[in-house]
């Protein structure tokens, strides 16, 4: 790309651009696939973002489906300023269901207040203790933890799978591989009557909060933010740097259990052979689209979150996959990985010839390895 | 152009107006250079002076905004490494371009552009090397061979394909003192045989030595050309930097108490390409300067590690600090003991790139009270930030300023007060003027004296011999890992030193007077 | 013990490690020339659902096979374009690529469920597979189990013995330097890239095309994930992928013959096994930093950018 030049320094305009014109972009490339489909792109856009949002239903939907990936993202973001690659969110998501389920299975006949907040409990310390093999894996044997999160995914889906075939099962149930239904004391309350939305998403505000308190002001938080970007310079300042893959991890993990918890607590309400599309691979994407701030990935969750209900929208009116939201999800990140170039380069502006350039002095800026 | 037996002699080449910006700074302005063939002819300039973006243009790696350049008397684009090496240049370069995991006859024949296998090269790379004094080992892996043999390979690359303009940048900084001669013997052998060397250096005496002509760069311009040999140092100086080279006063040296001691220090490395540290002894006391000299990959990082804390030492006793033995204990904790650290690295390890100087501040200042309850005091850490800049003029936009934005010499004097300002007891600093132009290198280094009058108890690595000879009280040298005793600056010369850089520590000898003498 | 499970549990076995094979080798040419390459997942579904959804059309399985490299190149070919020459972060594009090409492929096999092929034939080596015992056991696999073998002898011939090598082993270890020379180095890794795409897309179009001929959105399962960690408990060595892939392709087998072979745990607890396998083995390499230090491409994952 010759005709791009390194900036002097980074561009706070084109970091926060560049969220928004990948989603434009992905917009565009969405109008074009629906073309292709043989839509009406304007009918469709209408049917996918706006429609869905018209009735006070649509909006608790959007909130509820944003919870579980703000909870995620805003521990992923967490994680990633780290440079700790937690891949794995949607597997510590899975336990945290099976914690929470566990604990409301193992009490039927309770109603008492104390149940909900236990397991909520029992479903962040199952996220915590399957995100904590990486984060043992990694600081006691140097093993990648890009890998071994992913791979306790797969084995806690199955053994999710084995739970609800086997000892988990409800014996009433027509031998279908599902749990009882929990009773009410087990449940999150809704935050409003005729919406799906639950205290969840109060819980997912509250991170949101939290999270930002803590990178901004805690020099906690900043440890892990030199970690992730200087590893040399977090040693040399004497930075723990196993303390900071333990605590990005622990929390990451937390926040994934608790988006798990609150699924089966939730619009699930049972354990189920699935309880999640996804959604900790998505809070993968809502974590670098909000830029790995707390408030971004909000914003993020909620973009994603619309991305979801549209697909289901447009499903049921015009008969159109919803694997076509995957697809958006990903070309949304590609999008936004390139405009990012943006914050680090821009195009060279034109010199007029012979026009007298400002010669350097003995103190000006350095530019990279030029000058020597 | 000269004038031999009646006929007039094409340059080998002309540089002609050439000139060179990048977004932030201007590298060449209207640069004119001219190289005879069979002439050693340096290029003199100060760190940031432009040095090493003019030979890159030379040698293809950049393409200069304006200007012409002829190789023996005809114009030429060059617009790759590749065209470069057609035309019958090569280039030695500062850092250089091998591969470690490779054989010596592999990274050669890399460099080649034919397509022999590196088997059928190592009867070639053997004879050359031998017959320029420079010899290599063809089936060496190159991460086992030291920086000045390294070198070498470098060097003898070049030679294979029988360059007519050979380009050397600050080849003396990976040699000692007497290698540094026997690399001046090749290079002027060369010469005689009709090839043009560029010799790039900022050092003066080296080029008072070798070189028949100089060019003078400053901040991108040419200030001068001259015969170096007839002129002083004071004019070379004139032309490099506008005044006489500055020089620090050190004044009566009032040691006090060992504040930092080594006793048997060994460590073993885990990393395939680092060096093993044996029985390392020296007191640093308070109020003093101790200077340890060595080219790089003597073991300067293990030891560094050991000091800082990145790596732990077992052994009890062998490493102390204020009296306390703190080989177990990690950064932190020295910290907190009162050590102080300038690291090489500037940009990653110093200070974090991305981050404005006011974080940078708490990078290493969260002990001074720039943190409460484990929450960030902002108003401490922007005040203390601003004061480092104040006190050691870091030229910047303020202290939100982005630390990658700052030039080498700036930012390395922000880390100098960042660690000074910190109040330690013990300052270790690892190459403190590496890159940095001379102004800056100047207060750094009367920094590093004044600290030293008020009491700390300093220890500066450093490749500059001349650096090391005018701000340490004492002297060491590290080679293989090993330390040579220490010694006071006074009683000893460059070419003694020298000699213990090549690991020999035998006694004292008397002086050299043929050989360089400090500056 | 009789051995009659023997002969399919190998057979088996081949099959299951061909995928690892094809889709680790091209990782693993990726990453020797400095590349890491976190799609494979995604390649390999975009490749499979190609390849299966060109076979269903045209009838020709070769047609099929031909078309999943190409797809799964072209999908590389965006993570080339991304991390190559817009310099964006390889990780991160990497994940990218993998979330897109899962919903992609799901996307496009939308209409393949439940839809049949007739699969990739086995075929006899004239006279060995009449060999007593040894002919049934190792010579009647379908071809690509041979082609395999063949790849990554290739593979690490080409690497270790030719200029073209060396050029992508240097490149991998030091990209500025091979820049300082002249090489190419943008250029070599795009085709590294590429290459490592096609074998993806092979990989994936083997899944649904001979291993289990059908189309299931995911069908992957993570067998890219096993393959990009293959490659770094081989130490970045083509021999070692083989070795590696049968191991797994072994492991992974073992929940269909469990029973036959009298192992009475739920299945969920075997179809676990690859994945524990995974972690274990990442564990047991990267225990000692010598092993990986030694053997990593030392530009692996950085971006490189010529001075302008």
């Amino acid at each position: 790309m010759s005709r791009l030049e390194a900036r002097p320094e980074p561009s706070r305009v084109m970091m926060l651009a560049s969220p928004l014109i990948a989603a434009l972009a992905m917009l565009l490339t969405g109008s074009i696939l629906f073309l292709l489909l043989g839509q009406d792109p304007v009918h469709a856009f209408f049917v996918y973002f706006i429609k869905p949002l018209g009735t006070a239903y649509g909006v608790g939907e959007l909130l509820l489906k944003a919870t579980p990936l703000i909870l995620c993202g805003v521990g992923l973001a967490l994680a990633f300023r780290a440079n700790v690659q937690n891949i794995g969110a949607d597997g510590q998501l899975t336990m945290g269901a099976i914690g929470g389920a566990s604990v409301a299975l193992a009490f039927p006949d309770v109603q008492a207040g104390w149940l909900l907040p236990l397991m909520l409990l029992a479903g962040m310390v199952a996220g915590m203790a399957w995100a904590a093999i990486p984060a043992l894996l990694r600081t006691r044997f140097h093993t990648n933890e890009i890998l071994v999160s992913l791979m306790l995914v797969y084995v806690a889906y199955l053994f999710l799978s084995y739970l609800v075939h086997g000892p988990l099962r409800d014996p009433d149930g027509f031998n279908f591989p599902q749990s009882k239904m929990f009773q009410e004391a087990a449940l999150l309350p809704l935050l409003h009557d005729g919406l799906r939305t639950n205290a969840g998403f109060v819980l997912a505000l509250l991170a949101v909060a939290g999270a930002w308190f803590f990178c901004r002001r805690s020099f906690a938080g900043f440890r892990m933010q030199v970690s992730g970007m200087a590893p040399a310079a977090a040693a040399y300042a004497g930075y723990s740097e196993p303390r900071n893959v333990w605590l990005a991890f622990l929390a990451s993990g937390a926040l994934a259990g608790l988006a798990g918890v609150g699924e089966v607590a939730g619009p699930i309400g049972q354990l189920q052979p699935s309880v999640s599309p996804g959604y900790g691979f998505t809070a993968i994407i809502v974590a670098y689209v909000g830029r790995l701030h707390p408030v971004g990935v909000l914003l993020a969750s909620l973009l994603m979150s619309l991305l979801y209900i549209g697909g289901e929208s447009v499903q049921m009116e015009m008969q159109l996959p919803t694997a076509i939201t995957g697809v958006f999800q990903g070309l949304l990140l590609f999008y936004l990985l390139a405009a990012d170039l943006f914050i680090r380069y821009r195009f060279k502006p034109r010199r007029p010839a012979g026009a007298p350039v400002a010669p350097a002095s003995g103190n000006s800026p350095a530019a990279g390895a030029a000058a020597s | 152009m000269a004038e031999h037996e009646g006929l007039p002699i094409e340059p080998r080449l002309r540089l002609l107006g050439i000139s060179k910006a990048y977004p932030s700074v201007v590298a060449s302005d209207k640069v004119d250079l001219t190289v005879m063939p069979g002439e050693i002819h340096a290029v003199l300039g100060e760190n940031g002076a432009g040095k090493s973006t003019l030979m890159k243009i030379i040698y293809g790696v950049t393409r200069p905004d304006r200007g012409q350049i002829l190789w023996e008397g005809r114009q030429v684009e060059i617009a790759s490494p590749l065209a470069a090496r057609r035309l019958g240049i090569g280039m030695v370069f500062q850092h250089f371009s091998l591969f470690e995991t490779l054989t010596v006859a592999e990274n050669i024949c890399l460099a080649l552009d034919g397509n022999e296998p590196p088997a059928a090269l190592a009867p070639r790379i053997r004879s050359v090397s031998a017959a320029y004094g420079l010899p290599v080992d063809p089936d060496r892996l190159v991460y086992s061979m030291s920086v000045g043999e390294r070198q070498r390979v470098e060097i003898v690359r070049c030679l294979l394909q029988s360059p007519r303009l050979l380009i050397m940048d600050e080849p003396t900084s990976v040699l000692t003192p007497q290698a540094v001669l026997t690399l001046f013997e090749s290079l002027r052998r060369l010469a005689a045989e009709g090839c043009s060397i560029l010799y790039i250096s900022h050092k003066l005496d080296e080029i008072r030595a070798l070189c028949d002509r100089a060019t003078v760069l400053r901040s991108g311009r040419v200030t001068g050309t001259a015969n170096p040999r007839e002129e002083s140092e004071r004019s070379l100086a004139e032309m490099m930097i506008g005044r006489e080279l500055p020089e620090c006063r050190l004044g009566p040296c009032k040691a006090g108490a060992p504040r930092l001691t080594l006793d048997g220090l060994s460590l073993a490395t885990a990393d395939p390409f680092g060096t093993k540290l044996h029985d390392l002894r020296l007191q640093v006391r308070a109020g003093e300067i101790v200077g340890i000299a060595g080219i790089s990959g003597n073991g300067q990082q293990e030891l560094l590690r050991a000091l800082s804390g990145e790596i732990r030492t077992g052994a009890k006793g062998t490493l102390q600090l204020m009296g306390q033995d703190v080989g177990h204990l990690d950064a932190a904790a020295r910290r907190k003991l009162g050590l102080g650290f300038v690291p090489e690295e500037r940009l990653g390890r110093g200070a974090v790139p991305d981050l404005s100087l006011a974080d940078n501040a708490l990078l290493t200042g969260y002990g001074a009270g720039m943190v409460a309850r484990g929450l960030i005091r902002f108003n401490r850490v922007r005040d203390f930030a601003r004061e480092v800049i104040a006190r050691f003029q870091v030229r910047c936009s303020g202290e939100r300023a982005v630390a990658g934005s700052l030039s080498g010499g700036n930012l390395q004097k922000f880390i100098v007060g960042r660690e000074t300002l910190l109040q330690p007891q013990v300052l270790v600093v690892a190459q403190p003027t590496w890159g940095v132009d001379i102004g800056a290198s100047m207060l750094i280094r009367q920094a590093l004296i004044d600290l030293r009058d008020q009491g700390v108890a300093v220890l500066v690595l450093s490749e500059e011999l001349d650096e090391l000879f005018m701000i340490s009280d004492r002297l060491v040298v590290l080679a293989g890992g090993r330390l040579s005793p220490a010694v006071p600056t006074q009683n000893t010369t460059i070419d003694q030193i020298g000699i213990w850089m090549s690991g020999n520590f035998a006694p004292l000898a008397p002086a050299d007077s043929t050989a360089l003498a400090p500056a | 013990m009789s051995l009659d499970w023997l002969i399919p549990f190998v057979a088996s076995t081949a099959a299951a490690a061909t995928p690892l094979i094809f889709a680790s080798l091209g990782e693993l040419v990726a990453e020797k020339s400095g590349v890491l390459n976190l799609g494979v997942e995604g390649m390999m579904l975009v490749g499979a659902v190609t390849g299966f959804a060109v076979t269903l059309a045209t009838g020709h399985v070769a047609l099929g096979l031909f078309a999943a490299m190409a797809a799964a190149m072209g999908s590389s070919l965006i993570f080339a374009f991304l991390v190559l020459t817009l310099q964006t972060n390889q990780v991160a594009t990497g994940l990218a690529l993998t979330l897109f090409g899962v919903g992609l492929s799901a996307f496009a096999g939308r209409g393949l469920v439940g839809q049949t092929i007739e699969p990739l034939g086995h075929i006899a080596i004239p006279g060995l597979s009449s060999l007593p015992f040894f002919g049934p056991l190792l010579f009647q696999f379908d071809p690509m189990v041979y082609l395999a073998i063949a790849a990554v002898l290739a593979v690490g011939w080409v690497l270790a013995r030719t200029r073209l090598g060396l050029v992508v082993r240097a490149v991998g270890e030091s990209p500025h330097s091979a820049h300082a020379i002249g090489y190419p180095v943008i250029g070599l890794r795009y085709a590294a890239v590429l290459f490592g795409g096609g074998l993806a897309g092979l990989a994936g179009a083997y899944l649904c095309l001979a291993l289990t001929p059908m189309w299931v959105e995911g069908m992957t399962a993570g067998r890219g994930w096993i393959a990009v960690a293959q490659v770094v408990f081989a130490t970045w060595k083509p021999r070692g992928i083989l070795l590696g892939a049968y191991l797994f392709g072994g492991v992974t087998v073992l929940q269909f013959h469990g029973q036959g072979m009298g192992l009475d745990i739920p299945s969920e607890f075997l179809s676990m096994l690859p994945y524990l396998a995974t972690i274990i083995v990442l564990v047991l390499i990267s225990r000692n930093p010598r092993t990986i230090l030694l053997n990593k491409p030392m530009s692996l994952g950085q971006s490189f950018r010529a001075d302008a």
